[in-house]
């Protein structure tokens, strides 16, 4: 879809990348060498093919055939030694490259702060990572080398010619421009009607999309032959667009191969008369029209690189983008000189976590501009206290979470941990204190002792174990035929997202966390599992600094500060009990709370 | 296998046919192509021998007397329309071969999307959707290049193999044993090469699939990463992979080298021995200069066709799985229409008559009878799990009862046309799918007729024209997909205004107001009775409140009707209608002196 904007080639991009690429400078230098002498080889073939025409055939004689053969093989040596070489390079250039780029890409990513994974979808960054890295770096290894073969070839080929025989070569290069301005032409039309083509092709998909994931309210609605109609008028319009595109092609590959073979019968022409008058030989005038025929389909080819390389200019821009990007949260120099970044931290230098929590004057908001979440906002939040988020779907409970994580940073104000601003100590520090447990519980692929152990890979198979007892996250393991070495599949999606939300748990219990944050589950669970959730909260939050977004009740209870938002605003706090005293939206929410959560223990 | 092998000739064939005369006209123009080649390379022959090299003997009496020049310009002229004329075979090929090609896809593209659409509801729920659509896209893609491609190219090699052999052989039979000697084994050990790589090729589309997953598990888990702090982790465990899979490609590469510069030497050897066998044969005097041009320019022309083949040969293999993959939708049982249809007055009585159902063996409804008065207005209650969704399946007839019957109005809903029968029977999921397109139009996705004030009013009555209001394209807001995301509340509300708008005798709404607000919920329930006319109308709930108003409730408990009754006297009979209701007390309450 991206490829509708309209391009054109600039540097400025390249070099954003350039500081990757040029690690492989002298594979790009060796790739454009040895190109350069294949394309030496290829014009000089048809020549030395030419040669045998007058120095044997028409001399009549085999004299000097052998050297005549060594020279050929010599010929072919060079032109597989450089075949290899070319090979070798663009082989390597191309994966060396797009694994550094890639590299480089995925290490920016881990850079950058949640504002930009908020806005911005998985499938969008993946594409920047693997298929916008491979492109630009194919291109790079094979387009720009071929280009630069198709100049030098046709640069060789021209001055061959009029070495040979400059009249003759004439017939030929006055064909030159009307060949390039053909292809120019063609060229323009055949994007433009090939984007028309991957337009509909997207529609095509689209079409298949909604067809099949509303497949289920069609039929409830009984839209399927109407929904068939407008389908067959979206292939209709594929197909149309692929026969234009078609009959374009149709009129410029022949054309181009009409101009070599009207080329090679005037060269016929002129030549003959040359050789009759005995101006020529024989053997000249085979190599021309050789040449004749070959020539103008480099011409296309080029053209066809040309324009290719500069399709992916967008490929370049997107990563180029990426790749500058810089995160809005980021520690300061000092901090990270002192407890490391990211990559490299510094551990003898980290304090332990207390886990007390202070909000001092915090004002917030997310987009600049945009309307203030938090405003002026205070709270103490001792070691060991607990403080739910309470309020409607979307009212924005997460903020609170986000700040104390330092995923985002207040506008104004400030967040201390253990009295000492966050922005004091680095990311990581802070991030190894917190056990995290997200609504939707989030899995990696691998074994459910590796999805356990993935906060503290030091621990043991018993602290794992035990983890997963604490939340009794170990009757998932017991059901498995391999326990605790089952694949859990990409994203975990072998298990249920009851068995996912446990074994998140046990992950955060592990990390033994001074800092517990925890987004509840409103998703429906069956009720085995949701009691056992609900034991595996309490184990977590006992005795641990905990900001829980809560949806059940009991966790609302015996929190020491409920927080209510609404539209993104604190608009009550307090304890249970104060907040019920006042009648307001709580009262409202935990009423209507109450009734589901008694309604089940009803049923059950 | 065999009879595997001959679904898959009948899937192509099928479709083949809307293609087919573009695709004989295309084929026809490519040996037209090959020929006028053959015959520019013979001019070319018949300059040199004949008018050059003036062996004049061979003319034909009717250019005996020409001069040499005259001769010379001839078959110029010759070759110039000789070329004209490829200009004309090469458009006719290139035309009418993507026509062919277009035919063939859209054939394949419609039946798949018509059989997807008219399979049972079963399958849709059995069959993940990703799947299907990688399916219809990329399997369709797949298939199209074997055709399209590969077989073209087959042909075409096929083709100019045999008219250059037949035009070498005709010329001279030593230099055409030189000429092909290399053919055979070009073409095979290409084949057997690629056939050899494809399960490298394979080894490297994984380790790009499980190099792709690390990313994305990365990026979609930000924030775990983020709060466990395991940047470097996930750092190492990426560059595993990114090495892992960059380290296969690159020893693929070194085999590709390898097979790419044996392929040049043979082709290279295979003209040096042309060119010194023809030398050796000129000098002696056995053949002509002319001739031994033509095959020096056969050979050369032959040479990537011939290397190419081997790849197009062990390619094609390829196109048996993705066929396989689109012959399991296409064979796929559709829908049966009812025979002999009976039409049911759909304004009559509802009745489940001892309905049990079960879904994979696991029943879901067991001995289920009830009965709706016409017009009158139906409550179900219950929790997850307790079957409720389920009746407003089998009452459109996407299941049908396993034992016991339905009937409308009389009529065995078994009887019944089933389209007909969903027309008249407008179901609201709970999770309702909307079109990419605009609210209009999806509003009136099932009534095109519909005036925008009969729309604006179903809108109204689904308390969402204030929604609608907010957006700066109104009614013409694009939504879905490709437009803008609405909340799961305005979600419902659309699939309510547009199942309002049907006019339907019969509308089920399942738990269809879940995820509005309490106010609009409110809301909507005061007007719906009245926005639905003298509809038969079934809701479904697990809030009392939504419920209270109908001329009789059934509660649901693990499939089987527990109580049954009015509002009024399931609140006396105290069970758990009862229980429900006083908790959630409060609203239900306020609600009743409010309405009241």
């Amino acid at each position: 879809m991206n490829e509708q904007r309209k391009t054109g080639f600039s540097l400025a991009p390249w070099r954003t990348l350039w500081p990757v690429l040029k690690r492989h400078a002298g594979l790009i230098a060796g790739a454009v060498g040895s190109n350069l002498v294949l394309a030496v080889t290829d014009f000089m073939l048809p020549l030395i093919q030419a040669e045998v025409v007058d120095r044997f055939i028409l001399a009549g004689t085999l004299e000097g055939l052998g050297g005549y053969m060594l020279k050929y093989l010599a010929l072919m040596a060079t032109e597989l030694v450089m075949l290899r070489i070319y090979f070798a390079c663009c082989m390597r250039l191309e994966m060396n490259s797009s694994r550094d780029l890639r590299d480089a890409v995925f290490v920016n990513l881990q850079r950058l702060s949640l504002d930009y994974y908020s806005v911005t979808s998985a499938g969008h960054s993946l594409s920047r990572v693997m298929s916008d890295t491979e492109r630009i770096c194919g291109m790079l290894a094979w387009r720009f080398p071929d280009i630069i073969w198709g100049f030098a070839y046709i640069l060789g080929v021209f001055v061959v010619m009029s070495t040979l025989s400059l009249p003759l070569a004439v017939t030929l290069i006055v064909l030159a421009p009307v060949v390039t301005l053909l292809t120019v032409y063609f060229q323009r039309r055949l994007i433009a009607l090939n984007r028309d083509v991957r337009a509909q092709h997207s529609k095509i998909t689209a079409g298949y999309n909604e067809g099949i994931m509303g497949a289920k309210t069609s039929k409830t609605m009984a839209l399927e032959r109407k929904l068939c109609g407008e389908f067959e008028q979206t292939t209709a319009a594929a197909a149309r667009a692929g026969i234009l595109h078609g009959r374009m092609r149709a009129i410029y590959v022949p054309l181009i191969v009409l101009c070599g073979a009207l080329a090679a019968s005037a060269t016929l022409l002129r030549g003959g008369r040359m050789v009759l008058e005995g101006s020529l030989t024989i053997g000249v005038l085979s190599a021309f029209t050789t040449y004749a025929l070959s020539l103008f389909q480099s011409f296309r080819q080029q053209a066809n690189g040309i324009s290719q390389a500069v399709s992916q200019q967008a490929c370049v821009e997107r990563v180029a983008e990426l790749m500058a990007r810089r995160p809005t949260v980021c520690d300061r120099p000092e901090v990270e000189a002192r407890y490391g970044d990211a990559f490299h931290p510094k551990e003898e230098n980290w304090e332990p976590m207390r886990g007390e929590v202070d909000f001092e004057d915090v004002s917030f908001h997310y987009e600049e501009g945009g309307e203030e979440v938090l405003s002026h906002f205070n709270l103490h939040v001792p070691a060991g206290a607990t403080v739910a988020i309470v309020g409607e779907t979307g009212a924005g409970k997460s903020t609170l979470v986000n700040l104390v994580c330092r995923f985002y940073e207040p506008t104004g104000g400030r967040v201390l941990i253990d009295g000492r601003d966050v922005r004091e100590r680095s990311q990581l520090w802070l991030h190894s204190h917190i056990g995290y447990v997200l609504q939707e519980p989030h899995l990696f692929s691998g074994t459910i002792r590796e999805n356990i152990r993935y906060g503290r890979p030091e621990a043991t198979d018993e602290e794992v174990e035990q983890a997963a007892r604490a939340v009794s996250a170990d009757r998932i393991a017991a059901k498995l035929e391999k326990g605790y070495d089952t694949d859990v599949g990409e994203c975990g999606d072998r298990l249920s997202t009851g068995e996912k939300q446990l074994i998140s748990f046990a992950r955060a219990i592990l990390v033994r966390p001074s800092l517990f944050v925890l987004d509840e589950a409103t998703s429906s669970v069956d009720t085995q599992t949701e009691q056992m959730i609900q034991q595996a909260t309490d184990t977590l939050m006992r005795g641990t600094t905990s900001f829980v977004i809560a949806h059940r009740l009991s966790t609302i209870r015996q929190a020491d500060t409920i927080l209510v938002i609404d539209h993104g605003r604190i608009v009550e706090q307090g304890t249970h009990e104060e907040l019920l005293e006042r009648k307001g939206v709580y009262e409202t929410l935990y009423t209507t709370q109450l009734s589901a959560q008694e309604r089940e223990t009803g049923k059950a | 296998m065999k009879k595997n092998f001959k679904q898959k000739a009948r899937l192509l064939a099928h479709h083949l046919r809307p293609a087919a005369s573009a695709l004989v006209l295309g084929l026809a123009a490519v040996l037209a192509g090959t020929l006028l080649r053959t015959l520019f390379t013979q001019i070319i022959r018949f300059t040199v021998d004949t008018v050059l090299m003036g062996e004049t003997e061979s003319l034909p009496a009717a250019l005996a007397g020409l001069d040499v020049g005259r001769l010379l310009a001839l078959a110029c002229g010759l070759a110039a329309l000789t070329s004209l004329a490829q200009f004309a075979a090469g458009f006719a090929q290139d035309a009418s071969l993507p026509v062919g090609s277009e035919r063939f896809v859209k054939s394949l593209r419609d039946a798949l999307y018509s059989h997807i659409q008219r399979l049972p509801y079963s399958w849709h729920v059995q069959n993940p959707t990703g799947d299907i659509i990688q399916r219809c896209t990329a399997d369709v893609e797949v298939v199209r290049t074997f055709i399209m491609d590969q077989m073209i190219e087959l042909v075409s090699t096929i083709f100019l193999i045999a008219v250059y052999m037949a035009a070498m052989l005709a010329m001279d039979v030593r230099m055409s044993l030189v000429a092909m000697a290399f053919v055979p084994g070009i073409v095979l050990y290409s084949a057997l090469f690629f056939k050899k790589a494809a399960s490298r090729y394979t080894e490297c589309d994984e380790a790009e699939g499980a190099l792709s997953t690390v990313v994305q598990e990365n990026l979609t888990g930000v924030r775990v990463v983020r709060a466990f702090g395991r940047e470097r982790a996930e750092l190492e465990k990426f560059r595993k992979k990114n090495e892992h899979y960059t380290n296969l490609w690159l020893s693929l590469g070194a085999t590709l080298s390898n097979f790419w510069t044996l392929g040049d030497l043979m082709s290279m050897t295979q003209v040096l021995c042309v060119v010194v066998t023809g030398v050796v044969l000129c000098v002696r005097g056995e053949l002509s200069l002319g001739t031994y041009l033509a095959f020096v320019s056969y050979t050369r022309q032959l040479t990537w066709p011939v290397r190419s083949l081997g790849r197009v040969i062990s390619e094609m293999s390829k196109a048996g799985v993705s066929m396989d993959r689109l012959l399991y939708i296409l064979e796929s049982k559709e829908e049966q229409p009812t025979e002999n249809p009976i039409a049911a007055d759909l304004r009559g009585d509802i009745c489940f008559d001892h309905v049990s159902f079960a879904y994979e063996h696991k029943p879901v409804l067991r001995d289920v009878s009830f009965t709706v008065r016409g017009g009158g207005t139906l409550g179900i209650l219950g929790g997850t799990g307790s079957g409720k969704s389920t009746i407003a399946l089998l009452l459109a007839r996407l299941y049908d009862p396993d034992e016991g019957s339905i009937r409308i109005g009389g009529v065995d809903l078994r009887q019944m046309d089933a389209s007909a029968l969903r027309r008249g029977v407008g179901v609201v999921l709970q999770e309702p799918f909307l079109f990419s397109r605009t609210l209009k139009e999806n509003i009136a996705i099932a009534r095109a007729d519909a005036s925008q004030e009969e729309i604006e009013q179903a809108a109204e009555a689904a308390c969402l024209s204030g929604a609608i209001a907010e957006f700066r394209d109104g009614y013409d807001t694009v939504v879905g997909e490709r437009g803008v995301t609405l909340s799961g509340g305005q979600k419902q509300r659309t699939a309510i205004a547009r199942t309002l708008l049907t006019g339907a005798p019969i509308m089920v709404f399942d738990d269809a107001l879940s995820a509005v607000d309490a106010k609009t919920d409110e809301a909507i329930r005061t007007h719906l009775r009245q926005a639905a006319g003298d509809a038969t109308l079934i809701l479904i709930a697990h809030r009392v409140a939504t419920l209270m108003r109908a001329d009789e409730i059934i509660v649901l408990e693990d499939g089987q009707i527990v109580e049954r009754g009015t509002h009024e006297e399931l609140m006396k009979l105290g069970g758990v209608y009862a229980r429900t209701a006083r908790a959630q007390g409060a609203g239900a309450g306020k609600e009743a002196t409010a309405h009241e």
